[in-house]
Parts: structure tokens; C-alpha cells; sequence
């Protein structure tokens, strides 16, 4: 089970202070929030590509570089890379690039992007975003794959023996998650292709989020990929901590209220009772992130949003021990319990690499 | 849609007050309604909602993206009836701005093909075409069946007995009714199916 943190690099006014960072201070926190993600213990650091204000990491690899730099083991992963208006090209190139930098700490997850109009900025049609996806991410599949690639589509010009370069660390191409909020297209595009499924279930409630990944795992074993229960299944999550719950709701509410997501609909109770956020006590995370596997059975990867809505950076790292320290051990030793041998964990470099001798 | 099974009629009252005469009428509708559908020897199962106690729910769910349990229930029920009655207040020269927010929450296609009913109230009879200029075009953009008669009560009808020109409040309704039970047992229903929603894999390509 890999448990780590995904942030979405939002610049949002803190209704504690009136004031917002400014994008040079966001983007060294988004920094900094990382290199605490690896010293705490966590899995993954995985972040947003965006392209609009107020949102500030639009040059995802430009960050993860850094950060894979300065941390030894942690994995650094997208939330989400967009297949929709990158070139394929470039993404195949950016990916290789960034594992070889990181030494194989990498994988990523791709989507379709938060905002209509950020298609015609990298000269895409909206109308088109399905089948831009579909076609994108075929045509970035064989890149990694094949040394010599003759292509032709409706999206981009042809390739007519092209080469990517650098070539993939050790032959071995990123493992590949598919985020999705609600589109059952991209549910089938991971099962189709065997990869990652990521159900950003963080503002949807229980029920979607169980179908959902209910009919990837179904479409996962049609493929023949492996049973249903040996789908590559992840999770968003979105917790608030405080050693007494009651301090926990007083702390967070004004962030809740003013969110720029949520903020001025549902109560902080109805929208906690509706959907996977939690503010509380450690245990109180621990037992509703446990609930996440009644729900959608044994699963790969459980990402939490932590720095958003204009917490302080001080806050996020405060948030960070408590999750390093009283709720992921936790987690890990549940997690586990129970759990079929069947059942895989999440590829990474080194069992992607160790399996090509195998398989061949 | 076996021949015995019940047919399910949704009914959505827009009414803010309580008692409502927007409920009234859409009572009376379903009455209607039923009772043609009962001399054809059908049974008819009525969910009826009152938009009222999901005011709050709906404009959550604007914001939020998703609904609260009661909401996604009445959605659902009107997603998947056979046919539904819809009654709105008029204000400002059209329906409500409630009973406008309910439906723009439903699916794209949810009311393709369902045979409606369209009602609505107001305090005079020259509010009347409303139902023309606005209901009728919501719900043939809907793509909706929208039965020919559209029922209008003015205050003054609860106690009126019709002119040269107009059928009494009574006498429209019977008519609307048996219209909507005709395109019932007309139509072939295709309610959509509850559940998960569906994906055609050869249409993205994948085999």
C-alpha cells in the first residue's frame, strides 16, 4: 500500500490573515511540503499541471526534478499530467527525461484538466477531449515502447521514424495512472490498457467512487489483464488533524467555508458526511480511511489533499507529522491485514524491471 | 415496459407556500392522469415531490457538483419514471427560478422521450402563456413529449366555471390528463436504467 499526498498548487486567500501567498512563495511551499512528504515517511509526493491562475505549477517536471534532487526515496508522481492538450510527444520525452533523473522514482497520472478553455491555449478543441485522450495516450504508449515509431492521426502531425529521446530508464516505461472525477471513458481506457486507476473521489460521495471502480476492476479482468481484484486501484482522500476533534472542526472551518471548490454550499458536517473529508482526531482519519476498502475492496494507493484553500505552510507541515507519525503506520499494519496475497501492490520502477526478464 | 407492470409517474411540484396551490393543481393533474391510465387497467405507482424541502439540497448541489441522498432520490425517480407531471409557479413572467435549478441538475437525456405534463399557477390568467414561452420550450429542449395541453390555474379558476373562450379549470384538467395517459400507452417506454452509467468501448477506439 503506497500512502502519500497530492497537491493541487492552488494560491488562495488564508481567511485567517486576509492575505495569499504570493506565486514565489506557493511554489518553494509546494517544495518544501514535498521534501516533509519523504522525511515523514510517505510514499508518494504527487502535484497538479495547471495553466490558469490561481493555480501555479504549470511546469510539473521543472518541480519534480528539483525535488528528486533532494529526496532519496519517495515517489513523485502528477495529479494530474494533461493527455488531453500536451503534445505526447513531449510528455513521452518530459517522463523519460524525469526517470532518469530521479532514478526511477517516478510515475504518473494522467486527465483531461480542470478548465474548458485551457484547451484552445495549446491550440486544442474542447469538444474533442475524449478522443484527444484516447488518441494522445495510444500514441504516447508506443513511444515508450517502441524505439522507431511510424504514426499518423487526426490530432497532430505524422512521426515518420521517430525516436524519443532519452529512451525509458533500464527499457522500463513510467507506470501510467488515469485520473477521472466522474468520466467512465477514462475507467475504460485504464482497464483497456491494464494500467492505473485513480478515482479522485475527494468531492464525490461513496456511492459514485464504488461504481466507478467498480466497473474499471469489471473492465480490467475483460481485458485480460487479471482478475478484478488485481486492478491497480487508487484513491483521493482529504483530512484536517487535530489531537481533539473538536479543535480540529474549529481550526479548519473558516478554510472549509471559504474554499474556493466547496466553500459557501454545504455545511462542513454535510459535506464531511457526503464525501471522503475528514476533520478530527488521527483516529477518526484512520478508521474513515480504512471504510475506503468496504468500499471499493483492496487497493494500491491512497493520496490525501493537505495544502489547499489557504492553509499556511506552517500548518500543512504540522498536518504532515501527525499524518507520518500516528496515522500511516496505522494505516500500513491495517491495511495489510487481510489483505490476499492476490492481491498486487502498486508497480513501481523496480518491480516493472524486475518483471521484463519474466515475461519474456 | 411489460404490459402488466405498474407504470411509475413522477410528479414535481415547484409551490413554495404551504398550503400551495401549485401542489393543488398538480394533485388534481395526477388525479387525472391515474384515473384515465386506471380505466385502461393500468396501475400507476406516484412519486411526488415537493421542490420545497430541497432548496437548500439544490443550490449544494450547484455549488458542491453532487446531491444530498433526498435530491439524488428525486432525481433518480424522475430520471427513470415513465412519465412525469410538472407544475411551477409562475414569477417574473416564467417558471421559478427553483423549479428552473431542479431541472438544469438533471442528466442530458434524462427526459428524452418521457411524456410530460406541464402546469402552473399565478394570481392571474394573464400569466397564462407562460407555459408556452417557457415551460414547453425547457422541456422540448429536453427533447421531452409534451402533451398538447398545458394546464394554467389562475386564482380566479379554483372558482371559475371556464367563458365562450376557455374550458373550466376541471374541464382542462380531465383533458390534460387523458392526453398524458395516451402518450403513455402510446409510447414505448425506455426508462433509463438506474445504476452505473454506460460506455460503448468501440466507440473510443477500444476492441
Amino acid at each position: 500500500m503506497q500512502i502519500g499526498i497530492f497537491s493541487v498548487g492552488d494560491v488562495t486567500v488564508d481567511p485567517a490573515t486576509g492575505r495569499a501567498p504570493s506565486e514565489r512563495e506557493r511554489i518553494k511551499a509546494m517544495l518544501t511540503i514535498a521534501l516533509k512528504a519523504e522525511e515523514v515517511g510517505l510514499d508518494v509526493f504527487a502535484m497538479g499541471e495547471h495553466h490558469n491562475p490561481p493555480f501555479v505549477p504549470s511546469s510539473p517536471t521543472t518541480m519534480l526534478g528539483w525535488i528528486a534532487a533532494k529526496t532519496e526515496r519517495i515517489i513523485l508522481s502528477t495529479a494530474t499530467t494533461l493527455i488531453t492538450t500536451n503534445d505526447p510527444v513531449k510528455i513521452a520525452e518530459d517522463y523519460a527525461m524525469l526517470q532518469h533523473v530521479a532514478d526511477g522514482r517516478i510515475d504518473l497520472m494522467l486527465g483531461r484538466g480542470n478548465t474548458g478553455p485551457v484547451y484552445p491555449w495549446f491550440g486544442q478543441d474542447i469538444r474533442q477531449g475524449i478522443p484527444l485522450a484516447v488518441e494522445n495516450y495510444a500514441l504516447l504508449h508506443r513511444l515508450w515502447r517502441e524505439d522507431v515509431v511510424d504514426w499518423e492521426g487526426r490530432f497532430r502531425t505524422p512521426l515518420q521514424a521517430f525516436t524519443a529521446t532519452p529512451r525509458p530508464l533500464d527499457g522500463v516505461p513510467p507506470f501510467v495512472w488515469h485520473g477521472s472525477i466522474r468520466s467512465p471513458e477514462i475507467a475504460e481506457q485504464a482497464a483497456y490498457y491494464g494500467d492505473g486507476f485513480f478515482a479522485n473521489n475527494i468531492f464525490w460521495p461513496q456511492e459514485h467512487t464504488r461504481r466507478m471502480v467498480g466497473l474499471y476492476r469489471e473492465r480490467f479482468a475483460h481485458y485480460g489483464h487479471g482478475t478484478p481484484e488485481q486492478a491497480i486501484v487508487g484513491l483521493g482522500g482529504q483530512v484536517f488533524m487535530r489531537k481533539n476533534s473538536q479543535d480540529a472542526v474549529r481550526e479548519f472551518r473558516p478554510y472549509f467555508d471559504n474554499a474556493p471548490v466547496y466553500g459557501h454550499g454545504p455545511s462542513l458536517e454535510e459535506f464531511t458526511e457526503q464525501t471522503p473529508l475528514t476533520v478530527g482526531s488521527p483516529q477518526e482519519v484512520i478508521e474513515r480511511t480504512l471504510g475506503f476498502r468496504e468500499a471499493v475492496g483492496d487497493y494500491q494507493r491512497q493520496l490525501f489533499l493537505m495544502d489547499h484553500a489557504g492553509l499556511p505552510l506552517k500548518t500543512v507541515l504540522e498536518q504532515l507529522d501527525i499524518l507520518g507519525e500516528e496515522v500511516v503506520p496505522v494505516l500500513r499494519e491495517e491495511f495489510a491485514k487481510g489483505r490476499p496475497a492476490t492481491v498486487p501492490d502498486a508497480p513501481t520502477h523496480a518491480t516493472l524491471r524486475d518483471a521484463v526478464p519474466a515475461a519474456s | 415496459m411489460e404490459p402488466t407492470s405498474p407504470i411509475t409517474l413522477a410528479v414535481i411540484s415547484g409551490g413554495l407556500s404551504q398550503p400551495s396551490s401549485t401542489r393543488l393543481l398538480a394533485d388534481r393533474l395526477t388525479e387525472a392522469a391515474t384515473g384515465h391510465l386506471a380505466r385502461a387497467d393500468r396501475e400507476v405507482l406516484v412519486h411526488l415531490r415537493e421542490l420545497r424541502p430541497l432548496a437548500t439540497p439544490i443550490s449544494h448541489h450547484l455549488l458542491s457538483g453532487f446531491p444530498a441522498q433526498s435530491l439524488g432520490e428525486a432525481l433518480e425517480e424522475v430520471s427513470t419514471a415513465d412519465a412525469l407531471i410538472a407544475v411551477s409557479p409562475i414569477f417574473s413572467a416564467s417558471y421559478s427560478g427553483l423549479f428552473k435549478s431542479f431541472f438544469d441538475l438533471l442528466d442530458p437525456g434524462a427526459l428524452a422521450g418521457k411524456p410530460v405534463l406541464i402546469g402552473a399557477t399565478g394570481g392571474t390568467a394573464r400569466h397564462s402563456l407562460a407555459l408556452e414561452h417557457a415551460l414547453r420550450p425547457l422541456f422540448a429542449y429536453q427533447r421531452a413529449l409534451v402533451a398538447p395541453t398545458a394546464v394554467f390555474a389562475a386564482s380566479e379558476d379554483w372558482g371559475g366555471t371556464g367563458d365562450t373562450h376557455t374550458d373550466s379549470l376541471p374541464a382542462r384538467i380531465e383533458r390534460a390528463g387523458g392526453e398524458l395517459a395516451a402518450l403513455v400507452l402510446a409510447a414505448p417506454a425506455h426508462p433509463r436504467p438506474a445504476g452505473s452509467p454506460a460506455v460503448t468501448p468501440s466507440a473510443l477506439g477500444f476492441h
